[in-house]
């Protein structure tokens, strides 16, 4: 129960003030602009970008300057701002076969067409502290030879042609948008992407190695991860034709899955297939482990009880920002429940006590 | 309009939305008068992707978008969508749309568009180049078996 | 598209749509009252208020039935520019624009489920004029009673009756606009 009050408005005015001031920390240091957390601090602006499902790298930079470096709360100021703009269009679906690829790797293949672009990864980084960072300084340029930007083929199109994986068939369907209705169960798959995308990567990752582990084994390999700039078409109304209005960076993760069949399918390989906004490769592949995990149904394999197969579990908690608002909220006045709660208890030890003196 | 001009215009709106707004800028420092028929407004694109990149869409996020539509004195109408919030590179991707449907085309083509054009194309090798640096070249040592 | 199309939408969208969203507000807030709009010239025969209301609360989400002759090329022009609300048949209408007679037979139009009553129609209905003269209205935001020349009152006192499912109303002439909400009650005349 809720019960309105009045008073503190002077406290918290002084809250905000003080906020702002510890935000900006020792002033004799040089404040951070939003352009250098934009080009320096880019893996956590992807995030934001990624879990706020809004993709505008500068607005993601200063969401973070103004959390403090809290990702959440830059994600829930996003989240805020996305609902002041109005819905132009949707896109046509991306074309990421034609990405501008920056990373391009395969698990499963090591010889394949378009080769194994490792791009600026830190997979084969010591994970040692980097001391000479502490002095300010420029990079040694990175090599590069001549090459000609060219689409490079998925390698799932490899299997698909000998009939080895199952088809992910062609569709024009109108998908659901969980920002526009309120999601139902059971979910489609396109609903289940749209959650797990904009999810806490936490909770994602979580999810995925737990399959990892046994609960809803999937026995996953990256056929392929890639990570690029791709396109974005719109159809223009005033027009009639679709014209290409912008550029995003996408991660995306097709996993390869070991499948011995079901009662209802041949034994072949099964994908699960991640796409999110920026450089996120932990996501991405994250995602696609818990997107295969929860097609047990539709492939007709057992349930068997993991987190990551139970789709209440995973749509429902895997929102940071509804997670947060709700675990949140406890720390605000309750002060009405918890006069009721402390009338009972006190109602009930006087009752216990009364009976134990009675006993004795 | 036939499909050819639509494909040119595609490719010049394109090459607008995505130049760099400055750089727009210093390319078309002045604009010609001209009534806003939709003046420059911000808002969002859904953009979608493919499950398995090849299947049905989903719902991926949104983008931020300005937009915007403009008519020239002597008529004709310029449209622009663009990524991002910059309104000032909106309206003038619109106006440079609608010049490019006047007699003034050919000099803007080459003192506006080909420009961006050869640039972006440029930064697209330079990235293109570094990936390439980082592509593995494997060689076989020795097989496990036949050790 | 023709050239015309492309103008008479607001010229400064997030204050004259805000300006225009509370008069909107009232005129349902207050079920009776004539209340005037400004900002849009949409193309004949659609009133200036019709297009106020189609700018401000309508876009890409909410499939529009255009009725009668509303439904001419310069409109449906006129929408996908300024609004691009996807044109639907009556039944799959969230907004829908014309005059009474056109909009008939009302029964059409969705009224809302038991679980999600909001998933219903707004009818936007254009008259010659608007006066406070017709059947009393009462009920939720009246004081007492507001009285409007209402087109009929039968289909309103049969929507009444569906409460809390119906379609909500808004009529339109020239640049007033008055609310009929579904909670309003309607005599019988």
């Amino acid at each position: 129960m809720y019960v309105a009050v009045k008073g503190g408005e002077r406290a918290i005015d002084n809250a905000h003030a003080w906020l702002a001031e510890e935000r900006r920390g020792d002033p004799s240091v040089p404040e951070l602009s939003v352009a250098q957390i934009r080009e320096q601090m880019a893996l956590a602006v992807n995030r934001v970008m990624a879990e706020g499902s809004l993709y505008d790298p500068d607005l993601a930079a200063l969401a973070i300057k103004q959390a403090r470096g809290d990702l959440i709360e830059a994600v829930f100021l996003i989240r805020a701002y996305r609902t002041t703009l109005p819905r132009f269009a949707a896109s046509s679906a991306v074309e990421t076969a034609a990405m501008a690829v920056d990373r391009r790797i395969s698990a499963t293949f090591k010889d394949l067409p378009g080769g194994q672009v490792l791009g600026p990864t830190f997979d084969y980084t010591h994970r040692l502290l980097d001391f000479a960072l502490l002095a300010e300084g420029l990079p040694a340029p990175a090599p590069g030879t001549p090459a000609k930007p060219q689409p490079v083929p998925h390698v799932t199109g490899f299997l698909n042609r000998d009939g080895l994986i199952e088809d992910a068939p062609h569709s024009e369907a109108v998908p659901p948008d969980l920002t526009r209705e309120p999601m139902e169960l059971p979910a489609d798959r396109a609903l289940r992407l749209q959650a797990i995308t904009r999810g806490d990567e936490g909770f994602i990752l979580s999810l995925a190695y737990s399959t990892q582990r046994g609960y809803g084994r999937t026995h996953a390999f990256v056929g392929e991860l890639r990570i690029g700039q791709v396109a974005v078409e719109v159809d223009i109304p005033e027009l009639g034709f679709a014209v290409e209005i912008g550029e995003v960076e996408l991660t995306e993760c097709e996993t390869v899955n070991q499948f011995k069949g079901s009662r209802t399918e041949p034994p072949q390989f099964t994908r699960g297939y991640g796409l999110v906004f920026g450089q996120s490769e932990r996501k991405a592949i994250a995602m696609s482990l818990v997107d295969r995990a929860l097609r047990w149904k539709e492939l007709g394999e057992d349930f068997t009880g993991a987190p990551a197969q139970d789709e209440e579990f995973v749509l429902m908690h895997a929102d940071n920002i509804q997670a947060t608002g709700f675990l949140e909220h406890i720390k605000l006045p309750h002060y009405v429940d918890f006069q009721a709660e402390l009338e009972l208890v006190r109602k009930l030890r006087a009752e216990a006590l009364a009976l134990q003196e009675a006993a004795e | 309009m036939t499909d050819a001009l639509n494909d040119d215009r595609k490719g010049w709106m394109s090459l607008l939305a995505k130049a760099p707004p400055a750089r727009l800028a210093a390319l078309m420092p002045d604009l010609p008068d001209h009534a806003l028929l939709r003046a420059p407004e911000v808002g969002a694109v859904m953009v979608r992707g493919r499950t398995g990149a090849t299947g049905a869409p989903f719902n991926l996020g949104e983008m931020t978008v300005t937009r915007c539509s403009v008519r020239l004195a002597e008529g004709a109408v310029g449209h622009a969508w663009v990524q991002g919030r910059d309104k000032a590179h909106a309206l003038r991707a619109a106006v440079v749309d609608a010049l490019m449907q006047t007699p003034e085309s050919a000099g803007l083509h080459a003192c506006v568009l080909a420009p961006l054009a050869a640039e972006a194309e440029l930064a697209r090798a330079v990235r293109a180049g570094k990936a390439a640096a980082t592509k593995v070249d494997f060689f076989t040592m020795v097989r496990g078996e036949d050790a | 598209m023709i050239a015309d199309a492309l103008a008479g939408g607001f010229t400064e969208a997030p204050v004259q749509s805000a300006r225009a969203f509370r008069e909107v507000l009232e005129a349902m807030a207050r079920p009776g009252t004539i209340r005037r709009v400004v900002g849009a010239l949409p193309p004949a025969p659609v009133s200036v208020a019709a297009g106020v209301v189609l700018l401000t609360l309508c876009d890409g989400t909410t499939p529009l039935y255009l009725a009668g002759a509303a439904d001419c090329a310069a409109m449906r022009d006129w929408v996908a520019f300024h609004i691009g609300a996807p044109l639907v048949t009556a039944e799959y209408a969230a907004f829908a624009l014309g005059r009474w007679e056109d909009l008939n037979p009302i029964t059409r139009f969705r009224v809302g489920q038991p679980d999600y009553p909001d998933r219903s129609a707004t009818l936007i209905v254009e008259q010659d004029k608007l006066t406070n003269q017709g059947p009393a209205l009462t009920g939720p935001g009246i004081e007492t009673a507001n009285w409007l020349n209402l087109p009929e009152t039968a289909a309103f006192r049969a929507n009444r009756a569906l409460f809390p499912l119906g379609f909500d109303t808004i009529f339109t002439a020239g640049d007033q606009i008055a609310g009929l909400p579904r909670s309003t009650r309607v005599e019988a005349i």
